[in-house]
């Protein structure tokens, strides 16, 4: 029996930005860890949380950003713009905010049709007014032809806390049971599919959806939610070894319980990924005491966007390096583990 | 998904081990060859599934472990010429070379692309005339097929601008060679369903035979690789040695013969180095004279690159089955994913990624 110890992270060894940088994996996390936070060090950057909690006044306010660069711009599901508002109004609803105001920022491609970004504009502003918000401010800049794949969107949100509680790593402790609301992996594979070189023909389309009115109903109902987090770079499994090293907690998924279309499943099997890693736009990860696990599955279930919510596994038990383990339909239990960078797809 | 559920049931796998357990009566080494059974084997946790005194060995199966660090030096070496779009597939783009790997390449600008299949590259290449167009193929007999396929239509296309690097390998001689190495351990292989797909299995007999070792071709998921386990556990408790075929809905005795036709038009076989193991008489597959106007090596002069391999990583070891990722003193200290000493760190069917992935926080 040799005995694995664990050592120090390793150097960055890359001198260079590459794109497994960008992966939502470990090389993503070493960059985020040794060159942003030293430099912008401040308590709040520092708990890692989808949404800045600032405390204004006497309010509550949740702050956001995030870039959008998905190719192809139009994909089955949604398109770039979509995404845009999808993505930071689900980021305010993991801090358990109401969003109120969104920014959009386009950095524009030289040669760029203004049909095809009237279109994109109108399908912001219609997934915007779902929601109750508006896009109230923003920037528009042009760069030559050959520097953008058409374009760019940055939005920022912010947006209000109602809850007094705190919804965040911090919050999760032992026994407690990790809920998903979704079937997992159709936005990574839906928008791999449309990029060259893929001929491949399916079904699948992104699940790219505006979570915060499901949010919303759970904190109505006053769930006791000790966290959420959307599934989106990294998958259910990146996102979940974060909260577990975050937390300092040891958590348990189950193979068995958790929701993946057939068609999802096949397409992994062909290309070698593993869709717990495969990046979903309208899922994410709730995490609440036992004795709420059946209130907030029957609310989720209820509403469009939960009906295939499901009980994935529990936090077992608190342990200082956290630690994601699955249990195999085998019932033998592995460790899950940031993967470097983006899957790629394998030779054979 | 059809010929996939009923091939990971948990109960016929239970099934499956007890059986294994019930005729076990002493300690045997078995090997499964591929990459693709290795990770199946340590994904699922198959192993733990078995009984102590069968010991799996992981073997040199993993294409992207074995293609030894001239042929990535000679990939770096094109990819950054002007003018080149080097494809590759996936995986092969980690695998560090001497100084560099091709993903730090393509960081700095040089053009190289993810593809899935060979002939994409050739499409490529009729739609960029003014470039030239270089293929990696590597790996065993699985996707050479593909890759003379493609050679076969650049020259019925009569394209100009595409080229292939070929690195591909063959599997009876590497098991020959590791049943010849006078530390072998190995008792019993299950033979790369994938390869024997396109090959058959005919080749195999001789090998069973003159070594008193029963080989069972077998498939990659759970209940397949505990079948071929059974099969070689019951030809070894019964001192018999032939070829069984667990892998029947897929294998045939014959494989494909018009991919066979195909790689015999197209290469020539030739001794080839494997990363870790040295060289190994007839191991490899290059393109035949014939082809010379589409062969990367001999267009781009990179044919004299020839680095030493580098001297910490043991995965020559690990290849032949002799040590484990964890017995390495480089594993997860010095080798990681991120900072790889060999390919066997970095491929998605390396043993010492598997057990990265998989085990790191455990005992073993």
């Amino acid at each position: 029996m040799t005995e694995i110890k664990l050592n120090c992270p390793v150097p960055l060894h890359y001198e260079r930005i590459v794109m497994a940088h960008g992966g939502g994996g470990r090389l993503m996390q070493q960059l985020l860890d040794d060159v942003v936070q030293p430099i912008f060090n401040n308590p709040i950057l520092a708990q890692k949380n989808d949404s800045a909690v600032l405390p204004i006044n006497s309010a509550n306010i949740a702050f956001t950003t995030d870039s959008y660069v998905v190719k192809p711009l139009f994909f089955p599901g949604g398109d770039i713009g979509k995404l845009a508002v999808c993505g930071t109004l689900n980021d305010l609803a993991m801090s358990g905010a109401k969003p109120l105001y969104l920014t959009c920022s386009l950095i524009l491609e030289e040669g760029f049709a203004i049909k095809d970004l009237r279109r994109l504009l109108t399908s912001m502003q219609a997934t915007a007014s779902a929601a109750g918000v508006s896009i109230v401010t923003g920037d528009t800049k042009v760069v030559e032809h050959g520097k953008a794949d058409g374009l760019y969107i940055n939005t920022a949100g912010v947006g209000i806390l109602e809850t007094k509680q705190a919804i965040n790593a911090q919050a999760i402790r032992p026994d407690d049971v990790i809920l998903i609301n979704s079937d997992l992996g159709r936005h990574g594979l839906a928008v791999m599919l449309e990029r060259d070189g893929f001929d491949f023909k399916s079904n699948i389309q992104s699940d790219c959806a505006d979570v915060s009115g499901l949010v919303n109903d759970l904190l109505q109902a006053n769930i006791a939610i000790h966290c959420l987090r959307d599934l989106t770079r990294g998958g259910l499994a990146s996102t979940l070894i974060e909260l577990a090293t975050s937390a300092q907690v040891h958590m348990e998924i189950a193979h068995i319980d958790l929701p993946i279309h057939d068609d999802v499943q096949s397409l992994c099997e062909i290309l070698g990924f593993d869709p717990l890693y495969i990046a979903n736009e309208g899922c994410f990860a709730l995490i609440v005491p036992e004795d709420n696990v059946e209130q907030a599955l029957q609310i989720m279930r209820n509403h469009p966007l939960g009906k295939q919510a499901n009980r994935i596994g529990t936090v077992k038990q608190t342990a200082e390096q956290g630690m994601l383990t699955l249990k195999t339909e085998f019932g033998i239990s592995r460790v899950l583990d940031l993967l470097s960078g983006e899957q790629l797809p394998r030779i054979c | 998904m059809k010929f996939v559920n009923e091939y990971r049931d948990p109960e016929t796998v239970k099934k499956w081990a007890q059986a294994i357990a019930d005729i076990t009566t002493q300690p045997w080494t078995i090997m499964e060859v591929c990459g693709g059974q290795t990770h199946s084997i340590i994904k699922h946790g198959l192993d733990q599934l078995l009984p102590e005194n069968i010991n799996l060995v992981h073997g040199p199966g993993c294409p992207v472990c074995v293609t030894p660090i001239a042929y990535i030096d000679k990939a770096l070496a094109i990819a950054q010429q002007d003018n080149v779009i080097f494809c590759s597939f996936g995986d092969m783009l980690r695998v560090p070379g001497s100084q560099d790997d091709l993903l730090s390449l393509k960081s700095q600008g040089a053009d190289i692309r993810i593809i899935y299949s060979p002939l994409e590259a050739l499409n490529l290449a009729e739609d960029n005339p003014s470039k030239q167009i270089v293929f990696f193929a590597v790996g065993f007999e699985t996707t050479a097929p593909t890759c003379a396929l493609a050679i076969y239509q650049a020259k019925q296309r009569a394209l100009t601008n595409f080229y292939m690097l070929v690195c591909h390998v063959r599997v009876p001689p590497v098991m020959q060679a590791l049943l010849d190495a006078p530390d072998n351990t190995v008792q019993g292989f299950l033979g790369a369903g994938h390869v024997c797909s396109i090959m058959g299995y005919h080749e195999y007999h001789a090998i069973s035979e003159q070594y008193k070792t029963p080989i069972a071709i077998t498939g990659f998921e759970p209940v397949d690789i505990l079948q071929g386990i059974y099969q070689c556990i019951q030809q070894l408790e019964a001192e018999t040695y032939r070829v069984d075929n667990q892998f029947k809905r897929v294998v045939t005795e014959q494989g494909n013969v018009t991919a066979q036709q195909l790689m015999q038009q197209v290469y020539i076989i030739v001794d080839r180095q494997w990363r870790g193991m040295g060289n190994i008489v007839d191991s490899g597959l290059a393109l035949s004279p014939e082809y010379d106007a589409w062969n990367a090596e001999k267009y781009f002069s990179v044919a004299d690159i020839q680095p030493d391999e580098p001297k910490a990583c043991r995965s020559g070891e690990i290849l032949k089955g002799l040590i484990k990722p964890v017995q390495c003193p480089e594993f997860n200290t010095t080798c990681t994913p991120e900072h790889p000493l060999g390919a066997t760190m970095v491929s998605s069917e390396g043993a010492c990624a598997a057990y990265y992935r998989y085990r790191r926080y455990q005992n073993d």
